[in-house]
């Protein structure tokens, strides 16, 4: 067992916290974390796409996770955290997009091994987002997929004319 | 040796080669049968010419062998001894689209099918007058050969210095023609030593004395290692304006090995013998003679074909990786950005100084110093938009041969005509502009106009004609693509809508409306699928493309007498004139072209529509009314009809009044798009970022009114918040 | 001094070709795109060589010849054509026209240098 550890190359990862669960993202697609700022918001999308902000110059949605995850609606304040991610669609575009959490809490590395598949259980989120469960400092972390969940549903890319 | 970055010169040569097989084919499409169009056919020529002389630069060899046959066989045309038959014509379209095709391959260094071009090559031999002899000289091939002869020559002479004896006596004009007896003195000097006597013998008395003859001749004695070849090139301008006598006398090494110059002989004997036709032979050699006379040059010359084929190499890469998305620039254009920078400038410094001292009296100069550097920003950003604008007729030229083909095709007859060519738009327009339009014209050809026969029973010219034609209006750009065909058959129109399910066999609507229903998806009238323009691409597709762009179509057809479609496009996709709306504390963005009148509400005109919606009467028009606060669920706005303000706007020929709370500023904006980082949402066309640095959305009407329908239409269970994406 | 040349050819990609090779050689070089641009540009300027292309629009190369010959200040300057024509006839009319010589197309760098220097120092 021990022999392995070599081969076993730890990622850091992006801790944060929403309700009461806390949320693990490879820091490699974290672009910035910022507060938060108004929204103009979309019409005619779901509740959990808060909208769209400037950027410096580009136009990146604001996804509300808690309403991404049917959690309860908290009001935005001056304590609301953004962080500003890269998301790879299945077609390879990369995308910028914002993701409202209750706030970040920490960085840890964690192996590839101690990543363990997460039980089917009844979590407020779907296990197709989530890559698996990690225990670091005695903590349960939910590593998310964030291609994934920001691939879905109304995120999805809709192939088609649009372009450039 | 010199070294040049031939990086950009090889990207300028393929565009302007594509160039030069545009104008060849519209020349040729242009030429008509028996006729001798000078200008035309002088136009293709050169074209060709370019070709081959470019081609020649970047070792394109087989371009160059190619192009050449068709530049001897233009040649001919040009000197009156071909016939302009339509077998010439075709043959010479063949010879631009397989030009496309290497020049395409060289570009992207890909192979391309080498068979047809070879028939094609046979086919131009064939059609040549002039014997065999004149397509084997092909100058690159045989330069290489001569190259080889040359080198193994030089090699075995490189240590043989002989004396040269040059008698030189130039014509009495000889300074007429720009050549300078002592400039050739100095040219010889460099190929060795050099001893000049001159001779004054022919000097006339002072009196008859013409300065600007020259009266001298000269004796030359030059010892080099060089051979004849070389001093004679230094003579080859005047050969035929002097006297010009070289003989030799060896000094060491007597003769050159036997080997060797049996291999050079042939080029050094016509040399001698004939001066007149020396000159492709010496000319051929002295591509290579230049380097290898200096004997300290001779390890040199292998070096000089190395870093060129190296640069080649690079230049093909960064090439392919740059080349594509280039724009060609004309000068007049970065003139005037130059110019307005300038200005800017100074306007910059005139607001420092006003800055460095501020007195409350000074507010007067601020202000004029303001609206200086807006119209400055204006005109920069008016100019820098005109940089991506090209005229229409890169698009258009595509046309007469596509017509041509086609028409063949069909057996029909038709008469392309082509207006506002240089009516300018954007070059991403009119780049996703050119699948529609090709669907459009293929249209017309297929289905809009008849065949000759059907022509002639309804009393109609056998040539069908069909107009292209581009103009601005109002801001837009507008391209139409007319007929004089059958125009549209309504009832199978009718018949086919009623078929589909769109309407039933007594609902009553008007043409126009009928006409929509060519661009559904799933429409085709062509009873059997034709292999033009049926092929799965629809009218829907077309539309689609053109709303993309932020345009829209619409026809109009009278049945017996033609169709046309009309299109309108954003000048640029970049910038838009924006009208700034709030609806709540939201601010929406509506392109201003698309307004066309703001109004307070009178309630009196205000009617109720099937109880869903609400109608507007304003004139004689019967105009829905969106209230945007319902559509998008925004909260804290004005509710009540007269209190807010309806703005009129048209979408794809529907017209819908837009309710807002009220309207701010009229200003141009920069357009940013959703997609990239979102998607497309109906309804909104892209974004865009305001003086505050907030994001506005700019909304499409086109979208809005599709949208406000389905709303309308559908009943309640249609759940909000869902998107329909076309 | 640095010698001012005119090169004219509609080829964009020649007369670049032209303008780095002689810019690269300490040449001041001024472009034009036809015959009857260089005319005028040649009127307006003292060149001390012209090199220019035969078949062109609006005014050929052997035509640009013999209007610069008349006019005095281009009676004994070099003008040199560029020519892919490797036919002695071609060569014979370049000559008639009054041209001072001839530069064959394509052409390497060093070659059109040597051509150059034939007729300035």
């Amino acid at each position: 067992m021990n022999s392995d550890i070599n081969d076993d190359i730890a990622n850091k990862y992006l801790t944060f916290v929403l309700a009461t669960e806390e949320y693990a993202i490879d820091i490699l697609r974290v672009q910035e974390i910022k507060g938060w700022s108004k929204v103009t918001q979309i019409p005619n999308t779901p509740s959990y796409i808060c909208g769209v902000i400037n950027l410096r110059g580009t136009i990146v949605p604001i996804v509300d996770l808690r309403l991404r995850f049917n959690l309860d609606y908290q009001e935005y304040g001056s304590m609301t955290v953004v962080v500003v991610v890269n998301v790879i669609s299945p077609n390879s575009k990369e995308r910028i997009m914002g993701v409202v959490v209750d706030g970040v809490s920490d960085v840890y590395d964690v192996t590839e091994t101690e990543i363990k598949p997460p039980p089917d259980f009844g979590s407020v989120i779907s296990t197709e987002f989530v890559d698996g469960l990690a225990t670091v400092s005695d903590k349960m972390v939910i590593v998310l997929d964030i291609d994934k969940l920001l691939n879905s549903d109304e995120l999805a890319i809709i192939d088609g004319l649009s372009q450039g | 040796m010199t070294t040049i970055d031939l990086t950009q010169v090889r990207g300028l040569f393929f565009e302007e080669s594509f160039e030069n097989l545009d104008v060849m084919e519209s020349s040729l499409l242009d030429l008509e049968i028996e006729t001798f169009n000078e200008e035309l056919i002088n136009n293709i020529f050169r074209a060709a010419h370019s070709i081959k002389g470019g081609a020649g630069i970047f070792h394109l060899d087989d371009i160059v062998t190619f192009a050449h046959n068709a530049e001897t066989l233009l040649d001919e045309v040009r000197e009156g001894k071909h016939d302009i038959n339509q077998v010439l014509i075709d043959l010479l379209l063949r010879v631009g689209d397989i030009l496309r095709i290497m020049l395409t391959a060289s570009k992207d260094e890909v192979e391309y099918d080498t068979q047809e071009m070879q028939i094609c090559q046979e086919a131009l031999k064939k059609a040549l007058i002039e014997s065999v002899e004149n397509i084997e000289e092909i100058p690159t091939v045989e330069s290489e050969s001569v190259e080889e002869s040359v080198e193994n020559f030089v090699e075995d002479i490189e240590q043989t210095s002989k004396e040269w004896h040059i008698e030189f006596k130039p014509e009495l004009p000889i300074l007429k023609t720009g050549n300078d007896p002592i400039n050739l003195f100095r040219e010889l000097q460099e190929l060795g030593e050099l001893e000049i006597i001159a001779n004054t013998d022919a000097m006339p008395d002072f009196a008859d004395l013409e300065p600007q003859l020259c009266y001298l001749s000269w004796n030359l004695v030059l010892n080099t290692t060089a051979d004849r070849a070389d001093i004679e090139e230094v003579f080859e301008w005047i050969i035929d304006e002097c006297e010009l006598n070289i003989t030799e006398s060896v000094l060491e090494n007597s003769e050159p090995k036997v080997e060797s110059q049996e291999e050079s002989e042939p080029v050094l004997e016509i040399i001698e013998e004939t001066p007149e036709v020396e000159t492709s032979a010496t000319e051929e050699k002295t591509t290579v003679s230049e380097d290898t006379t200096y004997t300290e040059k001779v390890t040199i010359s292998e070096d000089t074909t190395e870093p060129v084929h190296e640069e080649d190499v690079v230049n093909k890469q960064l090439h392919t990786q740059s080349g594509t998305n280039s724009i060609r620039v004309g000068i007049d254009k970065i003139d005037n950005l130059i110019n307005i920078v300038g200005e800017l400038v100074i306007t910059q410094s005139m607001l420092d100084q006003i800055g460095e001292n501020f007195a409350h009296s000074d507010i007067i100069h601020l202000r004029d110093g303001l609206s200086q550097l807006e119209r400055n920003t204006r005109e920069l950003q008016e100019n820098v938009m005109r940089i991506r604008m090209l005229p229409i007729s890169v698009s258009f030229n595509r046309f007469p041969r596509l017509v041509h083909d086609l028409s063949t095709q069909l057996g029909k007859k038709v008469e392309l005509i082509l207006s506002g060519e240089h009516t300018e738009l954007d070059k991403t327009v009119l780049e996703k502009m050119s699948d529609p339009l090709v669907h459009l014209v293929r249209n017309s050809l297929d289905h809009g106009i008849e065949s000759p026969e059907q022509r002639k029973q309804v009393g109609k010219p056998e040539v069908g004609q069909l107009h292209l034609n581009a103009f601005h209006q109002s801001g837009n750009i507008v391209i139409q693509i007319s007929d004089d065909g059958a125009g549209f058959d309504v009832e199978r129109i009718r018949a086919k809508a009623v078929q589909k399910g769109w309407i039933t066999q007594e609902e009553k609507i008007t043409e126009e409306q009928l006409y929509e229903f060519i661009f559904q998806p799933g429409f085709s009238t062509s009873e059997e699928v034709s292999d033009l323009s049926g092929r799965g691409v629809g009218m829907d597709v077309v539309r689609r493309n053109i709303r993309a762009l932020g345009g829209s179509i619409e026809v109009k057809s009278e049945t017996g007498k033609g169709s046309k479609f009309s299109i309108r496009l954003p000048l640029t996709l970049a910038i838009l004139d924006g009208q700034l709306v709030r609806v709540g504390n939201d601010i929406f963005v509506l392109p201003l072209l698309s307004i066309m009148e703001s109004l307070r509400v009178q309630t009196k005109l205000v009617n109720s529509f099937t109880g869903t919606v609400e109608i507007y009467k304003l004139r004689d028009d019967y105009i829905p009314i969106l209230r945007l606060y319902k559509l998008f669920d925004i909260e804290n706005t004005t509710t009540k009809l007269e209190q807010g303000l309806l703005v009129i706007a048209e979408g794809d020929g529907q017209k819908i009044g837009l309710f807002v709370d009220e309207l701010l500023s009229q200003q141009q904006i920069v357009i940013k798009n959703l997609e990239n980082n979102y998607k497309k949402v109906q309804g909104v066309s892209g974004a865009t970022i305001l003086g505050d640095g907030n994001v506005a959305l700019i909304l499409d009407i086109t979208g809005l009114i599709q949208l406000f329908r389905n709303q309308t239409k559908s009943p309640p269970h249609l759940p909000l918040g869902t998107i329909r994406y076309e | 001094m640095v010698h001012k040349i005119l090169i004219c050819d509609d080829s964009v990609s020649i007369r670049q070709m032209l303008a780095l090779t002689l810019i690269d050689a300490k040449y001041n070089v001024t472009e034009s795109k036809d015959g009857m641009q260089a005319l005028e540009l040649a009127k307006q300027n003292n060149f001390d060589l012209i090199i220019t292309d035969i078949n062109m629009p609006l005014l050929d190369g052997l035509s640009l010849v013999g209007k610069l010959r008349v006019l005095p200040e281009y009676r004994f300057k070099p003008i040199l054509l560029l020519t892919t024509e490797t036919d002695p006839e071609k060569k014979k009319q370049a000559k008639a026209a009054g041209a001072t010589g001839w530069i064959i197309k394509p052409f390497d760098p060093d070659k059109l240098l040597a051509a150059i220097r034939k007729v300035l120092r």
